[in-house]
């Protein structure tokens, strides 16, 4: 079970965080709000500096405006679109076509029908192509970023379907492995004019950069936070993918541009989602 | 119309919340462009208003200290699902818009 | 805020357009409150914005407002405030940001069925008080939170 988009209205909360104590573990529990999930992790992680350094967020995760894409995605989900007419529902995402329920936090996964380890970014365009018929000159697939695209959209719902849920991206094909190691090396390997990894500002707990903590991977209750995307970015004021904090890392270590879906990028991310494995997602989070 | 507003109404009881976002830019007129360094003219949203069943609720007025693309929520006594809410706003320079949501 | 200019705004309320036309019947009384309060959203002065509003900034503090608001914004664009009121016949709730150019940010006129139950998000240029005066039963009521305003790095 999981909580529909007008669900969230009438279980909303207006606590403040210091004088909550809702959630007293922060193991998997599919249905779970995001602002529940993430108390639970805020109370179980020995690291809390990144977790609870924006009361400010926190405050405004109950009403958290990537609600209504998520409602927008469900939509779009359903309905019949594209030149051969047919809703995304069809689409296979890992668990059997048109089943949503946790299958976000089982990608990147190995889809047989490609042979390729497929994050949602890439198994969404996939389907939108295969599927209804669509193009990568149809705007419904080019325009990747921002609330309003359909594809933020989509992926806001689908992976709305996974809140609460532990990471579990599966291992068991060799491509999977594979791409979860190269990941790693990608993680740890230092490259560019700046000598930067990711690892630089994310393998230690209590890093910083200015005034914000940062999330480290050896913390799994925090980098559960930090890969919980699509997540509203306060910010932007817009719903933002895993796929563009993977650019705008990229970005900040002045690396080169990285390609949307490429293997380079499903393979960071399926080292990032393995090491969060065992952690409830928050979805859709939000962030600064 | 009512492109830029999304309104949820919901029901405890026979109170109402009412949640709105808001589709606006909300500029202060303080802000200079980038590029041409001019200042970009104030354009804001000065009064909203929000009536259950055609019978007033709120009225509100605005000044360009809320946050662009505006949040708002309210609640009110007295309702029973299906019952009607609607929400509008006026913005500085005379554009306006409304909304009508049934209390689910 | 000098004497001179205060009995000058004072002045210019007086004869303003509005309370000219109320008194000559022009307008009915939904309208003058519709009216967007200019005068009080345009002042850098908090007393002068309340006086525009109600007509007199003598407030009370009181413990029956409720005033959330996040104790560090990392982001002054976007701060969450929520105000909830056990006062009784409450007629308006209104934010007003201490430390703004322009302190008066929102009026909430409440209609007979609305609950003094407010959220929205307000920009805050910088630390300051956060205000929510309440007008209850003719009389205004206030309840303040400091907000401080820093600056963040990057990611997410």
């Amino acid at each position: 079970m999981n909580v529909s988009p007008t669900t969230w209205l009438k279980r909303a909360s207006w606590a403040l965080p210091v004088v909550l104590a809702v959630a007293s573990t922060a193991h998997a529990a599919p249905g779970q709000l995001p602002e529940e999930v993430f108390d639970g992790l805020v109370e179980t992680s020995p690291h809390k500096n990144y977790l609870s350094q924006s009361q400010q967020n926190r405050m405004m995760m109950p009403d958290n405006p990537a609600w209504y894409v998520v409602e927008d995605g469900e939509k779009l989900f359903n309905e019949p679109r594209g030149p051969k007419n047919v809703p995304m529902s069809k689409c296979d995402f890992g668990k059997g076509p048109g089943v949503l329920d946790g299958a976000y936090v089982e990608l990147p996964r190995y889809f047989a029908d490609t042979g390729k380890v497929m994050d949602l970014d890439s198994r969404l365009e996939h389907c939108m192509k295969t599927l209804q018929g669509y193009t990568d000159a149809d705007p419904a697939v080019k325009q990747k970023n921002g609330s309003n695209s359909d594809v933020m959209k989509l992926q806001a719902y689908i992976a709305s379907k996974s809140g609460g849920y532990a990471w579990n991206p599966p291992m068991e094909h060799p491509l999977e492995k594979a791409m979860r190691n190269a990941g790693e090396v990608m993680f740890y390997r230092r490259s560019s004019v700046m000598d930067f990894a990711c690892a630089t500002c994310h393998s230690q707990p209590d890093k910083r950069i200015r005034a914000s903590y940062l999330p480290s991977i050896t913390v799994p209750e925090e980098w559960t936070k930090a890969i919980s995307w699509p997540a509203y970015r306060v910010g932007h004021d817009n719903v933002r993918s895993s796929q563009h904090r993977l650019t705008g890392c990229f970005w900040q270590m002045r690396y080169p541009h990285a390609k949307n879906g490429s293997d380079a990028t499903i393979a960071l991310l399926s080292f990032w989602t393995d090491a969060a494995r065992g952690q409830p997602a928050i979805l859709p989070d939000m962030k600064r | 119309m009512a492109d830029s507003i999304k309104i949820r109404a919901t029901l405890k009881g026979d109170v109402c919340t009412v949640k709105a976002l808001i589709k606006h830019p909300m500029e202060t007129g303080q802000r200079k462009d980038k590029k041409t360094g001019q200042l970009i003219p104030a354009h804001f949203i000065q009064e909203v208003t929000c009536s259950h069943n055609g019978k007033n609720v709120l009225d509100a007025s605005w000044g360009a200290a809320i946050s662009a693309n505006p949040y708002l929520s309210i609640e009110f006594s007295g309702a029973k699902k299906d019952d009607k809410v609607e929400l509008s706003w006026v913005d500085n320079t005379g554009k306006k818009d409304a909304a009508e949501a049934a209390i689910g | 805020m000098n004497s001179k200019r205060r009995t000058l705004l004072k002045g210019t309320l007086a004869g303003s357009a509005i309370a000219v036309a109320a008194s000559a019947g022009l307008l009915n009384p939904r309208q003058v409150l519709a009216a967007w309060p200019k005068a009080s959203f345009q002042t850098q002065d908090f007393a002068e914005s309340l006086k525009g509003l109600f007509n007199t900034d003598k407030t009370t503090a009181s413990n029956d407002i409720e005033l959330k608001a996040p104790d560090i914004a990392e982001n002054g664009a976007v701060v969450p405030v929520t105000i909830n009121s056990s006062l009784k016949d409450v007629e308006a709730i209104t934010i007003l940001i201490e430390g703004n150019p322009t302190p008066l940010a929102a009026v909430f006129n409440l209609g007979p069925s609305a609950i003094s139950s407010v959220s929205t998000r307000v920009k805050v240029g910088k630390t300051s008080n956060i205000a929510a005066v309440v007008k209850a039963g003719g009389a205004l009521y206030i309840s303040r939170k400091e907000v401080k305003v820093t600056v963040g790095g990057c990611g997410g």
